[in-house]
């Protein structure tokens, strides 16, 4: 068994129109050093696979053909055996 | 007589609109297929509605592009027929990869429902034979995440081809690329759009220049067959 933490965000060339507005609110609340803010989104869940290499390849497909479109996001991920 | 199959998604809610425009003003036959369907070969034409899709979750199409419907709906598209998909349609349809680019948030982040003056891009198509070219139309908008992206080389294929049908005149409401509000494939059997020409099929609703629309198909159904 593998936990893994699936990270999709917007691709950088996207405008990311939450995120400013998230922005303009942490400005309003004095704090001005803030920048670069992107909204992503986190999957956690837990798969079966043979090997660590195996969970890598089934969370990349998965990750690519739903979680993320790739029009748009970028992906990363995380995969830790677990007992 | 021309037979339309209207898709019916959990949480589609433009279906009602589609299914009646087609029955009452178009005067041909119609009815609602399934998201579980997996055979379409009795219709001429799919129509996916406008709504939420299964909530949205995850993104506006997502989920409805594993429901079993679609891969019907992509072996019906290759065999050349025609489909319409408006709003979480043509959301639907470019999750699926039958259109190309994504619907993002509108720049405005707000839900926009308004009436909207487009322009008919490209008169030459089985969607829009009934229209002049450039023709100014006006369509009922209805949608929080209606702002059409596309990687540049994308673009360009688009604008080389004239697969884009419709763009917003006036005012862009979302933040398109080029003012985009409806493109077909490259074979131009496969029309998304955000606007809905459903809502807009008698004066009584404010506009009846959606009824062109559905003509066309029909236009292009009659010639094909005759």
């Amino acid at each position: 068994m593998f936990k893994v933490r699936v990270y999709v965000n917007y691709k950088a060339s996207i405008l990311d129109p939450q995120a400013a507005v998230i922005e303009g609110a942490i400005k309003r609340l004095g704090e001005n050093g803030v920048s670069d803010i992107r909204v992503g989104k986190v999957f956690d869940f837990v798969i079966k696979a043979d090997s660590k290499q195996d969970a890598e390849a089934k969370v990349d497909k998965i990750s690519d053909n739903l979680l993320a479109n790739p029009n748009m996001e970028s992906y990363d991920f995380t995969v830790t055996e677990v007992n | 007589m021309a037979k339309f199959g209207v898709v019916v998604f959990p949480g589609s809610n433009g279906d009602q609109d589609l299914l009646l425009a087609i029955q009452d003003v178009i005067g041909e036959e119609a009815e609602y297929v399934s998201h579980r369907a997996t055979d379409l070969s009795e219709y001429d034409v799919i129509l996916l509605p406008g709504g939420f899709s299964y909530g949205d979750y995850l993104r506006c199409g997502a989920i409805a592009k594993s429901s079993p419907v679609m891969e019907a709906v992509k072996q019906f598209a290759s065999e050349g027929k025609l489909v319409f998909g408006t709003c979480n349609g043509f959301q639907i349809l470019t999750e699926t990869g039958l259109l190309p680019g994504v619907l993002l948030n509108n720049t405005s982040l707000k839900f926009i429902c308004a009436m909207q003056p487009l322009k008919v891009k490209n008169n030459q198509t089985m969607f829009t034979n009934e229209y002049e070219q450039d023709e100014i139309i006006t369509l009922p908008i209805a949608h929080g995440e209606g702002n059409y992206y596309c990687d540049n080389a994308t673009l360009k294929e688009l604008k080389e081809n004239n697969q884009i049908i419709f763009t917003y005149e006036k005012t862009n409401p979302n933040g398109s690329a080029e003012d985009i509000a409806g493109i077909t494939n490259k074979e131009g059997n496969i029309i998304g759009l955000m606007p809905h020409p459903e809502r807009a099929m008698e004066d009584l609703l404010g506009s009846s220049d959606g009824k062109k629309l559905f003509q066309s198909i029909v236009n292009h159904l009659r010639k094909v067959t005759a």
